[in-house]
């Protein structure tokens, strides 16, 4: 076999990388935050990354596509009253992380200064976050097996589908080891797993064609994929796809809508979630910055971002900034209760950190990000909620979004349904939502009893970052419904 | 087996961001030679970025990057690939990734493998790209503070510019193969942009923007990027709900090129061979669009800045007629689609184990000889309604490339007896097949874009949902 790299000669930068983070760092990392603060920075904060991720990509029955990489890198922060200048580098041998530190510096026209006295007080004992989590890279399934998993869902997806003219299955494992340190003595260690599985198909039938996909993913969960009931996607993206196959194209206008639970969360994400994040109340773009303790929405709308709940995709054990997660009220019966903040949220905007500092990787500054996002359980069923719509859509599935800078959202229907005298009829396609947050919200009126979450990418200005998005089936009685 | 080595330094100087392609090649060649791997190759890439972001004459995020990362691949003794990417590209690193390589190309698909392009040491296309020396930090600071300054001061209702950035780069790939193959290519670029955001009291607040390239700082149309975001902003801020209905829609260049761009797998041969695109094999030939529309890529126009030379297999970039006279005459094509269709690589590769393909720049323009149009125009008169579709937003969720649907929101203007006033909030739904035979014109000289060239474009009847 090749060399592993534990295996080769090394400098000591790779010696400690190959038995990664840890309190070994300890000396290098406090010298470096000694030296920064020695320089007249006011906060001085470093975040190292190791990584290793796995795709795999099986379409019909074959495997097309097994895409391995690893990578490391470091992210160095310097505050100077509300400034702050950011170094990325992928060299973490000491005088990469040196030439880091003096780069961000200058940015704020700083230099080291070995004469000055530091006003560093040294790290806290580490808090070892990946202490429980060591083996859960080994506990993973291997490539064989996950190849034989993958495999399982295109042919499910064969046995279960009709005119589909392709069949995807695709699995990717993002294993990253983190420790982050500042010169307040911020110092904890952490390992986050995420994995997610998914079945993608097009359905052709002469001019009618219909492409459906569904994606699962957890935290966390080592037997994740193990766990993974191919059959049932199969069959669930399968049924789709069938239906909408031959859907019509849904009529345009100002419709009431019913839209469903998990995925259908992507409306409070896009349409509020953002708003609510202070990197928004820095820019001069949410219309909510000084709404707190006032009603924002519908008194039927509470909304929660927590980084605590096991397994979803949202959540952490600490933030990429070193602090524990919280759960975080956002509103509270239609009124606003608070803002999801960073360390720079915190200095420039004054609400008060909530463990959600977030970056995609080492080359990111944090921001602050939303975690696992929902919108809580309502007194209703969704039967309650379609009975009361005369002609509207039901949304049964949603596809990505976003928001714009000032404050207006949209979101695509995968799948839709015409409500007529409060039942759902005929299937319709091609719907995009579109609305401004603070119209929408005062519309949500009702929320049912079946509160799911579903996992996402949300991208923004740290990157793209897991998250959950959730809610019960809710109702908004009035929104812009683009088609055709 | 294990291999010795002296140290473990890196192929990458941080200090420089320059990668040593002889140094990567010595490292390869004897990895691989110790590991029985016969035939590899390896795509690297190392870039130095700074960039700035202001907010009300304050500087508001400084940022510097050194990134490098590889992608290397392997053929196995069943002539099977497999890849691995990594950013350390030191020696354990390197070694790493061949072994990792290696491990995956047990799952190699014996259907589909990729060769080594037959072009991949072909000569280059001679591009003018000039170098230029970083400005620093500093300086970047100050020209974005003034910048935003300026745009600030344009009206009254632009209260901040949130999104706004100015940045340099300086970068480097390589292409390096078993038998010999050597592809380098150095680069400076440079960025701004600015998006405005304006109120009125009483009103919704607007917003637009503009983007500047050039191949350093100093080239920037920094002047002209703020009238543009000037001008943008100010003419959405009297705005009106639009009625909903069918409207003949005026796309500016660069809302067509976007939707093209969603589109663009009408002209994957990966994606026709995969059976997700709305081509096929008996596309090429066949009348796709209105016969006064012609598409080229043209990765190679002077108007590209940042233009690659060569592709992620080393195939040079080149220009090729995708739509003439609106008949599809070619597909994009890496060496494995296309040897699958009897073709010639045409410079649009990734570097995998299933190797992706994607377009470079496109040129979008009149067929010669044709009148692009004209006749169509000219049936309109100023009383009819006009949409103007300034720019598109949400692509990634609101385009159903594989099906051919979109449902779009956009920023625009209705244009009604010779006078425009912005539009509130829309969409525009409609199929590209339909689209791209229902245009009716062109207008104007085709303007040059970051994502390519192409004039103003006017379709007919496409479905507009308004709030009105």
């Amino acid at each position: 076999m090749i060399a592993t790299p534990s295996a080769s000669p090394s400098t000591a930068a790779n010696a400690s990388l190959a038995d990664g983070f840890g309190d070994h760092w300890r000396p290098r990392l406090e010298t470096l935050l000694a030296d920064g603060r020695a320089a007249g920075a006011d906060l001085v904060e470093v975040f190292l990354e190791r990584t290793d991720h796995l795709g795999v990509l099986a379409e019909q029955e074959r495997i097309t596509s097994v895409t391995p990489a690893f990578g490391m890198g470091a992210g160095i922060r310097v505050f100077l009253a509300h400034r702050d200048g950011f170094v990325s580098t992928n060299d973490l041998s000491e005088a990469g992380l040196q030439r880091a530190l003096e780069q961000a510096l200058g940015m704020l026209g700083l230099q080291r200064n070995s004469q000055a006295a530091s006003l560093f007080d040294g790290l806290t004992p580490l808090r070892d976050f990946a202490a429980t989590k060591a083996d859960w890279l080994q506990r993973c399934p291997m490539l064989q097996e996950a190849t034989v998993r993958l495999l399982d869902g295109t042919a499910a997806l064969q046995r279960r589908g009709r005119h589909l003219q392709a069949r995807r299955g695709s699995y990717a494992r993002d294993w990253q080891e983190v420790l982050v340190a500042a010169s307040d003595g911020t110092f904890g260690r952490d390992v986050r797993l995420h994995q997610s599985v998914g079945l993608n198909v097009l359905a052709a039938d002469g001019e009618h064609r219909a492409g459906v996909g569904r994606r699962y993913g957890t935290e966390g969960r080592p037997d994740d994929l193990r766990q993974w009931d191919a059959e049932a996607s199969a069959a669930e993206v399968c049924e789709s796809a069938g239906t909408m196959l031959y859907a019509d194209y849904v009529e345009a206008g100002q419709l009431p809508v019913v839209l469903a639970n998990r995925f259908g969360g992507v409306i409070f994400h896009e349409a509020c979630g953002h708003l609510l994040e202070t990197t928004q109340v820095e820019r001069g773009t949410t219309p909510f910055a000084e709404k707190v303790g006032e009603p924002i929405a519908h008194a039927a709308v509470t909304a929660i971002d927590e980084g605590l709940t096991g397994g979803a995709f949202g959540s952490l054990s600490m933030d990429d900034e070193g602090m524990e997660p919280q759960r975080t009220v956002l509103i509270e019966n239609g009124v606003l209760q608070r803002f999801i903040s960073d360390r720079a949220g915190e200095l420039r905007t004054g609400h008060a950190r909530t463990g959600s500092g977030r970056r995609q990787s080492h080359t990111f500054a944090a921001a602050s990000r939303m975690r696992n996002t929902y919108i809580a359980a309502g007194p209703h069923t969704p039967d309650d909620l379609i009975a009361s719509v005369d002609k509207g859509l039901y949304c049964k599935s949603m596809g990505g979004g976003s928001v714009g800078p000032t404050g207006q959202f949209n979101f695509a229907v995968e799948e839709g349904y015409l409500i007529e005298n409060g039942k759902l009829t005929k299937p319709v396609k091609g719907a995009t939502l579109i609305g401004e947050a603070k119209e929408v919200m005062p519309r949500i009126s009702m929320c049912a009893n079946d509160l799911e979450l579903a996992a996402g990418f949300c991208g923004s200005v740290s990157g793209s970052i897991f998250v959950t998005v959730g809610q019960p089936h809710i109702k908004v009685d009035s929104i812009t419904v683009g088609g055709r | 087996m294990t291999i010795s080595t002296p140290a473990d330094s890196s192929s990458a100087d941080s200090a420089t961001s320059s990668l040593n392609a002889e140094h990567l090649r010595q490292r390869l060649e004897q990895l691989a030679s110790s590991a029985g791997i016969r035939q590899w190759d390896l795509g690297a890439a190392c870039s130095t970025d700074t960039s700035v972001q202001v907010d009300r004459g304050e500087a508001k995020q400084l940022k510097g990057a050194q990134r490098s990362s590889i992608t290397v691949r392997v053929w196995n003794d069943d002539g099977l690939v497999g890849v691995t990417s990594t950013s350390d590209l030191s020696y354990s690193g390197l070694a790493r990734a061949l072994s990792g390589a290696r491990d995956a190309s047990a799952y190699g698909n014996p259907d589909d493998t990729p060769a080594f392009s037959p072009l991949a040491t072909a000569p280059l296309a001679h591009l003018d790209q000039p170098q230029h020396e970083p400005r620093g930090i500093l300086q970047l600071l100050d020209t974005l503070r003034d910048a935003e300054r300026q745009l600030l001061g344009r009206h009254k209702a632009i209260g901040t510019v949130p999104y706004n950035g100015l940045a340099e780069r300086s970068s480097e790939r390589i292409y390096l193969n078993s038998t010999g193959a050597c592809r380098q290519q150095r680069l400076t670029t440079a960025s701004l942009y600015l998006y405005a955001r304006a109120e009125e009291t009483g009103r919704k607040p607007r917003s637009a923007g503009a983007v500047r390239l050039g191949y350093g700082a100093s080239e920037l149309d920094i002047a002209g990027c703020i009238d543009e975001a000037a001008e943008r902003t100010i003419a959405h801020l009297d705005y009106a709900p639009i009625e909903t209905g069918r409207y003949t829609c005026v796309f500016s260049p660069e809302a067509f090129l976007d939707l093209i761009g969603a589109f663009s797998s009408l002209f994957n041969a990966r994606a026709v061979l995969d059976g997700v695109s709305l081509s096929n094999r008996e596309s090429i030939g066949q009348q796709l669009a209105v016969p006064f529309l012609s598409i080229h890529d043209n990765g190679l126009h002077p108007g590209n800045i940042g233009a690659a030379a060569f592709d992620g297999e080393g195939t040079p970039t080149s220009p090729l007629t995708l739509l003439e006279g609106g008949v599809m005459r070619s597909f994009l094509h890496s060496e494995a689609t296309a040897r699958a269709f009897g073709v010639a690589p045409t410079g649009h590769a990734g570097l995998g184990a299933k190797v992706s393909v994607g377009p470079d720049w496109f040129e979008i323009t009149a067929t010669p000889g044709s009148g692009g149009g004209q006749a169509g125009l000219d049936r309109f008169n100023a009383g009819e309604p006009i949409v103007w579709i300034d720019s598109l937003s949400a692509l990634h969720a609101g385009v159903k490339a594989s099906q051919g649907s979109f449902s779009l929101p956009f920023d625009g203007w209705l244009v009604r007896g010779g006078e425009a006033r912005s539009i509130e909030a829309a969409t525009v739904a409609g199929d590209i097949r339909s689209l791209l035979k229902a245009i009716v014109g062109f207008e104007g000289e085709a303007k040059v874009t970051p994502d390519g060239l192409c004039p103003l474009v006017w379709v007919e009847s496409l479905s507009v949902t308004g709030e009105s």
